[in-house]
Order: structure tokens, then C-alpha cells, then sequence
């Protein structure tokens, strides 16, 4: 796996993977999966497996850190090491606390913040099995993690990414696409408000290539949140119908 | 001005649930003349307004609330309780003690120790300051007697039924005293130990079937026939 292939899509314009370039991987979502956090969430997106765990509203410890206005939302992104081909570290590199800040700030616009202050609510990321994608996977599964939890929110925020390889604009990148591509960009989106709380860029692409990646990307956020919503009500599910039976 | 949604429908976070002259209630918000649902739950209409009854929560005080919490610490003029919210709440001595504290007479672990579980009203509570409890009301203070048990603080409602007749029913038949703490804690309190654990596994089974209708009369039900059985029991 290691060799780099030459060419990412074939001559019939099929990716490695065998998925057309506007195509997604498949993805399995489940809810309320840890009994010992307040919300939980399990998310396989293609070959990703992440597990996404939400504590809170609880006081903040240490004391100091806490806000008199409002919550404050902490965030643990972590890859275990047997995530990837090659061990890593357990200890928290420079890239895994760049991305728990990046899910924070992607998932903080959608929770009233405002309602419950000095308080804190603490998400934690473990990432069991990766293959590119995995900022965006996580962000679809802290989120749900947080509604899970009871947690007041504007909106469920859905994450995605497209970018560039071969010269062709392709939907939800794997890892060789991703690192072998020539760009990245992924995206999360709260879809009821048409707001985008995370957009990054890595690569280069020309202005109109941007603009098809970040529409191809918001599209493949649509499909994901129809998955998020379905596997936040299967939770529910059963209530509902007993009800009915009932009436 | 359409609404959305069906009565009783599921709703997740961020689903519209209505446009234009609705006011948002419970678990919902308004934003550009639009209704949007804030917590996974259960929509409905009340007149004009859109409430969510909310299937996932948890407690936050509110002045007047009774609730069941854990002392945590003695400090210098009172404890600090838990009372299963966002926030610790406070304790003060001189309102146990009923008469102004003096440090150098009163040794307040003698009055209550951690680990300590009291009945307490929220006195006060904003959100610039931890929820102060009073024990200065009949009926509150330190439990000496009776076993607890725990639920979802939203299933409390549930639990007292149609303007009380769950939990009277429940009183009646297992001949024991309830109290409900707000926050989801329950003491039962009955003669001897079997009574509380019928009237505690009558609380668990509404829990468990909290979302359906007609519970009172099962639970009437369940209740008479744990009893019949348990009389069996000891005739043999």
C-alpha cells in the first residue's frame, strides 16, 4: 500500500475505491452507545471507525477555566494507536490538537452556549480506525453525541470533505486520495440554517474548482445529515410507536 | 403560516417546526419568524405556541424546586450539596440551625456530615451564583430513614401523574410516604423494607413505561398483584 499509485481515477472514471467521483462512502451511524457518558455516538464512515462521547453541562474543573457568561465546550480529538498502518504515538500530537480545536469551533455556534454559565461540557474523540475524513466523521458523531446528551442546539452539524485528484473534483476523499490528491477541503454545515461552521483548504485549487468542491461538499453534507437524523430518531424510535399502539 | 409537524411527532435539533405567527415554548427558539426545535423530543401545538417535550434533559434549578441532594463537604459556615445539577448548590449553617452561628460553639459535622442525604428547597438561584438551599420549611431536611431511588429528572412529571394520582395511588397501595426531589431523586419511606421495595419497583416500571398511556390503571394493577403474591408467600 505503500507505493504510490499513478493514477487515482481510472478510464472509465472510477476511483481506486471503485466510487464515482460524486459518490460517498458508505456510512453506518449509531447512537447513545456508552452508558457511562450523558450522550454518545458510534460513526463508520467507508473504513473510519470513531467513537464520540459528550459529559455534561457539569461544573468546571479546574474552576478558573470556566466562564461567567457562558458554557464552555472542551473537545478531545484522539487517535488510538492501532488506528493507523504504522503505530502511533498515544500521546497527543501537534496535528490531534489542531483538529480538537477545530471541531470545537465547528460545533460551538451550535449549542446555546449562553444558557447555562460557569458550566463546562466535555467531548472526547477516540478515533479506532482511520482512512482520511476523520475531522469530518468526528464533527457528524460529537454532534450527535451532544443532542444525545440533552443538550439545547441551534442545529445538528454535518461534516464533509471534497477536494482534487487527477485533475478531477471528488467527493469525501479516502486516505491515498487524500494524501496523493492535490487538494482537501473539507466542510461542516448546520443544514436547516444553510450555515458553514468549518471550511478549510489544503492543496491547490483554482477559483472555480473551489467553488464546485465546496457545492460537492455541501451535497455530500445533505446526505450524511439524512443518515444523522435517521440514526438520532432509531434511538427514539420505539417510544414513538408504543405510543401509537397506545392511543 | 404552516406548522411542520404532526402532534406527538419526533422531532431531532434544528428541524423547522413551524413559520410565521407561532410563539416558541418549551425546548424550541425563534429565529427569522421561524420556529426550530432545540432538544430531540416530542412536538406540540398549544394554541400558538410550539412546545418540544423533550426526551433527553437534565435538571436545572429553579427557585421553589424541592429536590433530594448529597453533602459534599463541611465548610466553614455551611456545605456544599449535590444536587445532580450543572452546579453545586450551598447549604448555609445559620439556616439549619435556626438561630445565628457561632464557629467557636457549633460544630457543623455533627449537624450533617458528607455523605449526608437532605431534603432542600432552592431558595435562590441566578445565574451569576451557585443555587442556595433552605432546610427552614416542614418536611425538608436530613433523611434518617427510607431508600433512594434514581430517574431522568423529565420523567418526574410522570411519576406524580394527572394532577397527583399517580403518585397517591402509589402512596395509598404500598402504604409508604414518597418524596419527590425535582431533580430526579425519590425517597420512600414505609414501615418495613418490603413495602419500600414494592412502591420502588412500581417507580421503576413507570420509568421504564413512562411514554405510554393508561399507566396509571397498569400500575394500579401491578401493585395489587405483587401484593396478592407476596401474601401467598408468607402463607406458605
Amino acid at each position: 500500500m505503500n507505493e504510490k499509485p499513478e493514477k487515482l481515477i481510472n478510464k472509465k472514471g472510477l476511483r481506486l475505491d471503485g466510487r464515482k467521483p460524486d459518490e460517498l462512502r458508505p456510512v453506518k451511524i449509531e447512537v447513545g452507545i456508552l452508558s457511562n457518558a450523558d450522550g454518545s455516538a458510534y460513526i463508520e464512515h467507508g473504513k473510519n471507525k470513531i467513537l464520540a462521547a459528550a459529559f455534561g453541562p457539569r461544573e468546571m474543573h479546574p474552576k478558573h477555566l470556566s466562564l461567567p457568561d457562558r458554557m464552555v465546550l472542551r473537545c478531545r480529538y484522539h487517535m488510538a494507536p492501532f488506528s493507523v498502518e504504522e503505530r502511533k504515538s498515544p500521546a497527543p500530537s501537534r496535528r490531534e490538537i489542531e483538529l480538537s480545536k477545530v471541531i470545537r469551533e465547528s460545533l460551538e455556534p451550535s449549542v446555546f452556549v449562553e444558557y447555562y454559565p460557569r458550566t463546562g461540557v466535555d467531548i472526547f474523540i477516540e478515533v479506532l480506525q482511520a482512512d482520511g475524513g476523520t475531522r469530518c466523521a468526528s464533527i457528524t458523531a460529537a454532534s450527535l453525541a451532544l443532542a444525545d446528551a440533552g443538550i439545547p442546539m441551534r442545529d445538528l452539524v454535518v461534516a464533509c470533505a471534497a477536494g482534487k485528484v487527477d485533475d478531477t473534483v471528488v467527493l469525501d476523499l479516502f486516505d491515498t486520495e487524500d494524501k496523493v490528491g492535490s487538494a482537501d477541503v473539507p466542510l461542516a454545515l448546520m443544514p436547516n440554517l444553510n450555515a458553514v461552521t468549518l471550511l478549510q483548504m489544503d492543496g491547490i485549487l483554482k477559483p472555480e474548482e473551489f467553488e464546485k468542491a465546496v457545492n460537492l461538499a455541501i451535497e455530500g453534507c445533505q446526505k450524511i445529515y439524512a443518515l444523522q437524523k435517521e440514526a438520532l430518531k432509531t434511538k427514539y424510535m420505539l417510544i414513538e410507536q408504543e405510543e401509537e399502539v397506545e392511543e | 403560516m404552516p406548522t411542520y409537524f404532526e402532534k406527538k411527532q419526533l422531532v431531532t435539533p434544528g428541524e423547522l417546526l413551524a413559520e410565521g405567527d407561532y410563539l416558541a415554548g418549551n425546548n424550541t427558539y425563534a429565529e427569522d419568524n421561524k420556529i426550530y426545535a432545540q432538544r430531540i423530543g416530542l412536538a406540540d401545538l398549544d394554541n400558538k405556541k410550539v412546545n418540544v417535550v423533550a426526551l433527553r434533559s437534565f435538571y436545572f434549578p429553579k427557585v421553589g424546586d424541592v429536590v433530594i441532594g448529597t453533602v459534599l463537604e463541611v465548610g466553614f459556615s455551611g456545605w456544599t450539596v449535590d444536587i445532580k445539577a450543572p452546579y453545586t448548590a450551598l447549604l448555609r449553617a445559620s439556616d439549619v440551625l435556626s438561630r445565628p452561628f457561632k464557629p467557636q460553639n457549633d460544630e457543623l459535622s455533627q449537624v450533617l456530615n458528607g455523605g449526608d442525604l437532605i431534603v432542600a428547597k432552592i431558595a435562590s438561584y441566578d445565574r451569576a451564583h451557585d443555587p442556595q438551599l433552605t432546610v427552614g420549611e416542614p418536611g425538608l431536611g436530613k433523611i434518617t430513614r427510607g431508600q433512594i431511588i434514581k430517574v431522568t429528572p423529565s420523567k418526574i412529571p410522570r411519576v406524580i401523574g394527572r394532577k397527583g394520582s399517580m403518585i397517591s395511588m402509589i402512596k395509598q397501595e404500598t402504604g409508604c410516604q414518597i418524596i419527590l426531589g425535582l431533580n430526579g431523586v425519590i425517597l420512600v419511606t414505609g414501615k418495613n423494607p418490603e413495602d419500600e421495595e414494592l412502591a420502588m419497583s412500581a417507580i421503576q416500571k413507570i420509568e421504564e413505561e413512562s411514554h405510554t398511556s393508561g399507566l396509571t390503571d397498569r400500575i394500579t394493577h401491578f401493585l395489587k398483584e405483587e401484593k396478592t403474591k407476596r401474601e401467598e408467600n408468607k402463607n406458605e
